[in-house]
């Protein structure tokens, strides 16, 4: 019998779930015929027919941001048997989790005409926060080819290969000069988890850390240091690591660091 | 052969003459902010009048009337991008209903020829030569593209704060290993061939432009040129406005770091150290790489495909249940120890050329020279290593 695969989203763009329609989809024909591994049993941005669960494995994209969101994907968690978070949101809490740094209250009276029908955390948290989670595949978005690998490695059994590398990596192996060092712009690639394949510096651009922290001790203090000594702005280096992996541990550590809100 | 003049103009037909003979002419071109290799078809795309400011974490070109067209020196890219390339795909397999078939496509390395190698850059292909091909067990993709390889090299006159090719004994001056070599003086280039492929260039090329033998005066002053570079180098003197240029002490170099192994200034490299693993990618001989299979999502294909890795990330040095190098300070000691001190042992000469591409394109501008200095500084006697 073929695995029963469940999509679910909470607080997202919807970016992650159409990655995995591209992949469905056959966008990407090298990837070969993931519909035909699987049966598609829960994904309502794909389809309306819903088949019930238990499933084999779920993918979740989004925060938990609601006291809703805490019950439903408690539910979730019982009915999949092994659980896969996709995504910035669902890995970090995703660029919603500026929010955790806020006043919940002060956001709600400046957008709501009434806040009291708003029923909703005071941050927007990683699915990890709140129930077991089997693998994390990080990206904003993530990339198909990774989220193929990790299907298709759970599939047949064994362990998805993905890069244990920062982005410098890729960026080396498509021949891009380095933004930083021959243009003087602060970029995350040196401390965020390669998987994107180097986009941004390749269009002259910083890395914008959308992977995550790099997993082997990431050191930003010492990089975030190297370009404030040469000329950069501490606001906007704090601005820089603030984004879509803002809460993100490291992440989050170096920017109350570099703002003074350090403990 | 005696060398003879080529006039600036001489550089298209050389690439013509090359281009004519099957060769994939690759050259120094201005892209993204650096000097770096790309094919090269038109002599007016070479770099003329640029020249790069390098630093520790820093590269920069400016436009100077003075330049020559060879008056920068090594960007980001050296041969290693064409000769061990980053990622290559060595197996192919299909499963069939009759089991498992191969179907690696037959491999045909293409005929290239580079302009503008460096002195430091064909050391680094000799000792790339030497880890590929020297001892049993040879890397046959490497060997067919080397022997493919045309190398037209260029005699440096300028150095960057960041060449120490003189310590290393590998520069300024193109050493032994190049097909054509030049020298810029004034508006022409002095070519000499010191191979047969190079001689037969040079012959295509006197059929389109004529070429002057060097007087033997002439001949003396472009040998001077490399020398007189090499003394100013030694001298450590600086550009006008730039860093003070490096220079790295050899001697006993071997037992100075293996006895220094416990050294406190390796946890405070780590301390600025990224793992991010940049230098040992730009570094021309850095040959490490892994290997691993890639199926699609049936598994019906596979493909085995080697990639550069790095000593500097976890996986690296990931065995089965426990990390060898678990901390950035083991790791940066491993690749530094291991260019400097464990290549002799492994290979008979050093791993580092003094190109210094480690210096300028890491991103917080650690320096390898500055690192021994200061071990060289205040050598502690060491215990025997242990791990971690």
């Amino acid at each position: 019998m073929r695995p029963r695969l469940a999509v679910y989203k909470f607080a997202s763009c919807d970016g992650c779930q159409l990655q995995v329609i591209d992949v469905l989809g056959r966008a990407r024909p090298h990837l070969g015929e993931l519909a035909e591994l699987l049966d598609i049993e829960h994904f309502l941005e794909a389809r309306s027919r819903i088949g019930a669960g238990p499933y084999d494995v779920g993918l979740v994209e989004g925060s938990v941001s609601t006291p809703h969101d805490i019950e439903r994907i408690k539910e979730i968690r019982q009915q999949c048997r092994f659980l896969v978070t996709i995504g910035a949101c669902a890995t970090a809490g995703g660029i919603q989790a500026l929010r955790n740094w806020g006043q919940i209250d002060d956001f709600l009276s400046a957008v709501y005409a009434t806040p009291a029908y708003i029923d909703t955390l005071a941050t927007s948290d990683p699915v990890a926060a709140h129930v077991k989670v089997d693998f994390e595949l990080r990206g904003c978005p993530i990339d198909p080819g990774q989220l193929a690998s990790v299907i298709s490695a759970f599939c047949v059994g064994r362990k998805p290969r993905l890069p244990g590398y920062s982005v410098c990596v890729e960026c080396k192996e498509r021949g891009t000069v380095c933004v930083a060092v021959a243009k003087g712009i602060p970029c995350l690639g040196p401390v965020t988890q390669a998987g994107c394949g180097g986009i941004c510096p390749a269009h002259d651009r910083e890395c914008f850390g959308c992977y995550g922290p790099d997993r082997q001790e990431p050191n930003l203090v010492s990089l975030t240091g190297f370009y404030e000594r040469h000329g950069a702005n501490r606001d906007s280096l704090g601005r820089l690591v603030q984004s879509f992996n803002a809460w993100a541990p490291e992440f989050r550590t170096e920017h109350d660091r570099l703002s003074g809100d350090a403990p | 052969m005696q060398p003879v003049w080529l006039p600036r103009h001489g550089l298209q037909h050389l690439i013509n003459v090359l281009r004519d003979r099957g060769h994939r002419v690759v050259g120094p071109q201005v892209a993204d902010g650096a000097v770096v290799y790309r094919d090269l078809a038109d002599a007016s795309l070479l770099p003329t009048g640029w020249l790069d400011h390098q630093d520790g974490g820093v590269y920069r070109l400016h436009h100077d009337p003075r330049a020559g067209t060879f008056d920068h020196v090594v960007g980001p890219h050296s041969l290693k991008n064409y000769l061990f390339p980053a990622r290559e795909t060595i197996e192919a397999w299909s499963r069939t209903p009759d089991g498992w078939q191969q179907t690696t496509p037959t491999y045909e390395p293409e005929q290239l020829a580079v302009i503008g190698i460096r002195g430091c850059d064909l050391a680094a292909l000799a000792i790339q030569d030497r880890v590929f091909m020297g001892g049993e067990s040879i890397d046959v993709r490497y060997k067919a593209r080397r022997e493919k390889l045309f190398v037209v090299a260029v005699n440096c006159r300028r150095a960057a704060a960041t060449c120490f090719c003189h310590s290393m004994g590998c520069g300024p001056a193109a050493g032994p290993g190049f097909d054509i070599a030049l020298t810029e003086v004034g508006d022409r280039f002095a070519i000499e061939a010191a191979t047969e492929a190079g001689e037969a260039v040079l012959a295509d090329i006197t059929g389109r432009v004529s070429l002057v033998p060097l007087t033997p005066d002439e001949v003396a002053s472009v040998r001077h040129v490399p020398e007189t570079l090499r003394e100013t180098m030694q001298a450590r003197v600086a550009e006008e406005g730039k860093p003070r240029p490096r220079s790295l002490d050899t001697e006993k170099i071997r037992e100075l770091l293996f006895e220094n192994l416990t050294h406190p200034r390796w946890a405070e490299v780590a301390d600025r150290c990224l793992s991010c693993a940049n230098c040992t990618l730009v570094c021309p001989t850095c040959f490490c790489s892994s290997v691993g299979e890639v199926t699609d999502l049936t598994g019906d294909e596979v493909s085995r495909e080697r990639q550069w890795a790095s000593c500097f990330t976890l996986e690296h040095s990931q065995m089965h249940g426990a990390n060898a190098r678990p901390s950035t300070a083991s790791r940066y000691r491993q690749w530094l120890t291991h260019k400097l001190a464990g290549w002799i042992d492994q290979f008979g000469t050093s791993g580092c050329t003094g190109c210094g591409r480690c210096i300028t394109w890491c991103p917080v501008g650690i320096d390898i020279t500055e690192e021994v200095a200061a071990i060289r500084e205040s050598p502690a006697s060491s215990p025997p290593l242990s791990p971690s």
